[in-house]
């Protein structure tokens, strides 16, 4: 035993007399992952969490959320004796007088805006893989409220510099708290303390930022990784893969070492971005004051499309009863985005439901094979996109040189119009992908030989499928579902059935989910199929396929040297060797 | 015969004529330039401006009158190759200037002498030298931010105008732009903002242009929008990339 491992087991030893530990991490360190870079997409978005929790600290060190008026009296000129608040001076002195300041301030800021973007491509993976299906529907909503809290997080950390874009930011938010109908005026004075911008609400978002929402992500993001572990991660298809067993590397060494590795390619991005890109240049912008305002403000990206939504709704409002409701800001700020997350948290349920299945799914789908889902997810990402684009309109229109209300109108009608036609069309391309995996399985792939037969015709060859790539394909007959029967009014002793609305809306979505698939072949057609199309190539590939040679560098059937008098083809060749026998 | 008349004719006006201009008559005359300046200045309007603008600057339907526009208006839309026009749309956009500065400052001096007008401003007075750039920072973002962004870079009207970015803009233009309201612009006379005022502005303008970015690329300053696109382009191809190299071994 070298000295390493002498003192390594003494350690071991010592925490487990205490703990009792060992027989658990023995299990443990041995747990099995399955490995796909799809599955690393939710580590970006941990480990760049780690990184704005660890550049928050150092943050707080010199950050004052304080409105109180002050001059500013340090070392960037063009704001040298300006009145400001001291949130905004102390912003500046971080960016300009810190060591290091402002290089931990444009880690945190390009981290926050990598965590949302990572949380979001970890969810487009799940969603569209299907790893939301039972039993993991209860850690997809904690990822939706974790999304949720990530966005409230990203809002108030940027509206804590109080510089121009904070000011502007927060007066919209107070805009939409008071759109809320009844208690709308006093949310807005409950949040803010009074009129806006008040002198109490700095130190109020600055809990909320870096106590209040980083502890609940920590805790949803204990019980999510908890969950993962204790239910298993899922894997993709493939050859020796079931729905009973993982497949793929135990976590110490292999695991533990590719994670913990990217832990450090993650943080490397981070820092280097930081050093080379400048984000937020607050001094640009300057000290927020309520007159002031200026063109292209908009907000970090994750909250872009709200604010895409507020520009391109109409501006309509409703006097009643000497109230006023401002649709202008009720349904672009509060209704839409409360349809799309209580849908999106409820989605894994309503397709249970709606698809009548209970089984528990630990191998994921392709997306091919789960066209209606799929439709849904790339119209949700078109819907998006569109409000996205409503966001940054002014950048479009100078841009691109386009007429702003050119853009505004082409939203409009492009929110109800696109998503629905991306939906179709991918609909269609997954069924299409599906007709090419179904003909792949019968008649093997094709092999680009393009061979001429004794008799002049013209043939591709088709190639049986390898074992690793039939395994992908076949798992389409485990994932086939047929939709739920039509419910009967009334049942064979004329019993009328009082669920039959409910039943014929489930049927309908049954149907809708699943009446459109290409039917995979059955293993007996599978079979058949690929031992024809080895058969087939076999006998008409012709052996004298490359006369002028004297010898064939196809290493595949058919390729044998022609002598004189040998056989023309391996119908012929059969037959002879059937008579030697 | 007649042509030696005739030089001595034209000798004798140019004389009188030389006499008359080097001895202005009022004030008004020195505003205006030299009438061969104005003549000069008459030709290339009617050559170049008088399609849309009317024969007597009068104004015309595809185009404002230009009578009382002054020297200055006239100066900020030729030199910046706004005017003439290349083909009607939202906006005259910045294009490449086709008259040499005489020629400019002779159709400055023809549009100043139709009548009185903001004069092109003086070398003393677009000089920001002693200007207070923190307080032309604030007058910037009171006045002119909410159209041509914070950080100067332009940002977008309604109906296709726009707010051109001050990246290119000299100080000359600036003051003419703030005198004169081209386009879209407000009118900032000075009773609004006073020569200084302009001048911190114009200080303020000038350091956005020069400044440097102290925390590395500054993607045109643009804002979050930016930053989001590169966000989702760049940084997400790396980080993406990465986790495909590390996956990469398995199947």
């Amino acid at each position: 035993m070298s000295t390493t491992e002498k003192v390594g087991a003494e350690a071991g030893t010592f925490v487990d007399q205490r703990l009792g530990s060992n027989k658990w991490l023995g299990k443990n360190l041995k747990k099995v992952f399955p490995d796909h870079w799809s599955f690393m997409l939710g580590e970006i978005a941990l480990y760049s969490f780690m990184v704005v929790l660890i550049t928050g600290v150092f943050l707080t060190l010199f950050y004052k959320p304080s409105l109180v008026e002050v001059v500013y009296e340090g070392s960037y000129v063009p704001l040298k004796g300006i009145y400001m608040t001291e949130a905004y001076a102390t912003t500046l002195d971080i960016s300009f007088d810190v060591r290091g300041g402002l290089l931990i301030r444009q880690m945190h800021h390009w981290s926050a805006l990598i965590f949302v973007a990572a949380i979001s491509v970890h969810l487009f993976r799940v969603f569209f893989t299907g790893a939301f299906r039972k039993p993991r529907e209860m850690n997809w909503v904690i990822g939706v409220g974790l999304l949720v809290l990530a966005l409230g997080a990203g809002f108030s950390g940027y509206s804590l510099p109080d510089d121009l874009l904070s000011g502007t930011g927060l007066q919209i938010a107070r805009g939409i708290a008071q759109a809320i109908p009844i208690i709308g005026t006093w949310a807005a004075f409950l949040l803010f303390d009074g009129q806006f911008p008040g002198v109490d609400f700095m130190s109020r978002l600055y809990m909320v930022h870096i106590l209040l929402i980083p502890g609940l992500i920590i805790a949803l993001i204990t019980v999510h990784l908890m969950m993962v572990w204790y239910q298993k991660h899922t894997q993709f298809p493939g050859q020796g893969r079931t729905n009973e067993n993982v497949v793929g590397y135990p976590l110490l060494p292999v695991y533990m070492a590719k994670a913990g590795g990217f832990f450090f390619i993650v943080f490397g991005i981070i820092t280097m971005l930081s050093g080379l890109v400048n984000i937020n240049p607050v001094w640009i912008f300057g000290p927020y004051t309520p007159d002031q305002v200026t063109a292209g403000t908009q907000p970090d990206w994750y909250i872009g499309w709200l604010d895409g939504a507020l520009r391109v709704m109409p501006n309509w409002e409703t006097v009643a009863f000497g109230f006023t409701v401002s649709w202008n800001i009720l349904i672009p700020a509060v209704i839409i985005p409360g349809i799309i997350f209580t849908a999106m948290a409820f989605y894994p349920f309503l397709e249970a439901w709606a698809t009548g299945d209970k089984r528990e799914h630990h191998l994921l789908d392709r997306p091919r094979n789960a066209p209606v889902r799929t439709g849904i997810g790339v119209m949700s990402i078109v819907f998006y996109g569109l409000l996205w684009l409503g966001g940054g309109n002014d950048l479009v229109a100078t841009t691109f040189n386009l007429s702003i209300n050119a853009i505004t109108w082409f939203l409009r009608i492009g929110l109800f119009v696109l998503p629905p036609l991306a939906f179709i069309i991918t609909k269609r391309t997954c069924l299409s992908l599906q007709r090419r995996d179904r003909e792949k399985l019968l008649h093997g792939y094709e092999s680009g030989r393009v061979l001429r037969l004794p008799h002049g015709e013209f043939v591709e060859v088709h190639e049986p499928l390898g074992n690793k790539e039939k395994a992908i394909l076949m798992a389409k007959l485990d994932s086939e579902q047929t939709p739920i029967a039509l419910p009967q009014k009334t049942d064979a002793n004329g019993v009328k059935n009082k669920r039959y609305r409910i039943e014929m809306l489930r049927a309908r979505l049954s149907g809708f989910y699943f009446a459109d698939t290409i039917a995979p072949p059955t293993l007996e057609e599978i079979e058949a199929g690929q031992a024809h199309v080895a058969h087939e190539a076999a006998l008409e590939a012709p052996l004298h396929e490359y006369e002028e040679t004297h010898y064939v560098n196809v290493p595949f059937h058919g390729g044998v040297l022609h002598e004189e008098g040998a056989p023309m083809t391996n119908a012929e060749a059969l037959e002879v060797t059937r008579h030697k026998d | 015969m007649g042509l030696v008349l005739l030089l001595l004719a034209l000798g004798v006006v140019g004389g009188v004529y030389g006499v008359a201009t080097t001895t202005p008559s009022s004030a008004d005359a020195a505003l205006v330039g030299d009438q061969t300046q104005i003549e000069e200045g008459r030709r290339l309007y009617l050559e170049g401006c008088s399609s849309c603008h009317g024969l007597n600057a009068e104004g015309a339907a595809s185009g404002p009158t230009l009578i009382g526009v002054g020297a200055a208006s006239v100066h900020f839309q030729v030199a910046t190759g706004r005017m003439p026009l290349a083909a009607p749309g939202a906006q005259a956009p910045v294009k490449k200037d086709i008259y040499s500065s005489e020629e400019v400052l002779a159709m400055a001096a023809y549009i100043a002498s139709l009548a009185p007008g903001p004069a092109i401003p003086t070398a003393e007075q677009i000089d920001y030298t002693d200007a207070d750039v923190a307080e032309g920072g604030v007058l910037f973002r009171i006045n002119c931010a909410q159209c041509h962004q914070a950080a100067g870079q332009g940002g977008a009207l309604t109906q296709g105008k726009y707010a051109p970015s001050l990246m290119e803009a000299s100080p000359q233009e600036i003051y003419e732009a703030m005198l004169t309201g081209p386009q879209n612009m407000p009118i900032f006379n000075d009773k609004t903002l006073p020569t200084e005022e302009k001048q911190a502005v114009i200080a303020y303008i000038m350091e956005l242009q020069e400044a440097p970015s102290p925390g590395g690329l500054s993607l045109g300053r643009l804002g979050p929008v930016v930053e989001g696109l590169f966000l989702w382009t760049a940084v997400f191809a790396a980080l993406i990339g990465a986790a495909v190299w590390i996956g990469i071994r398995a199947r």
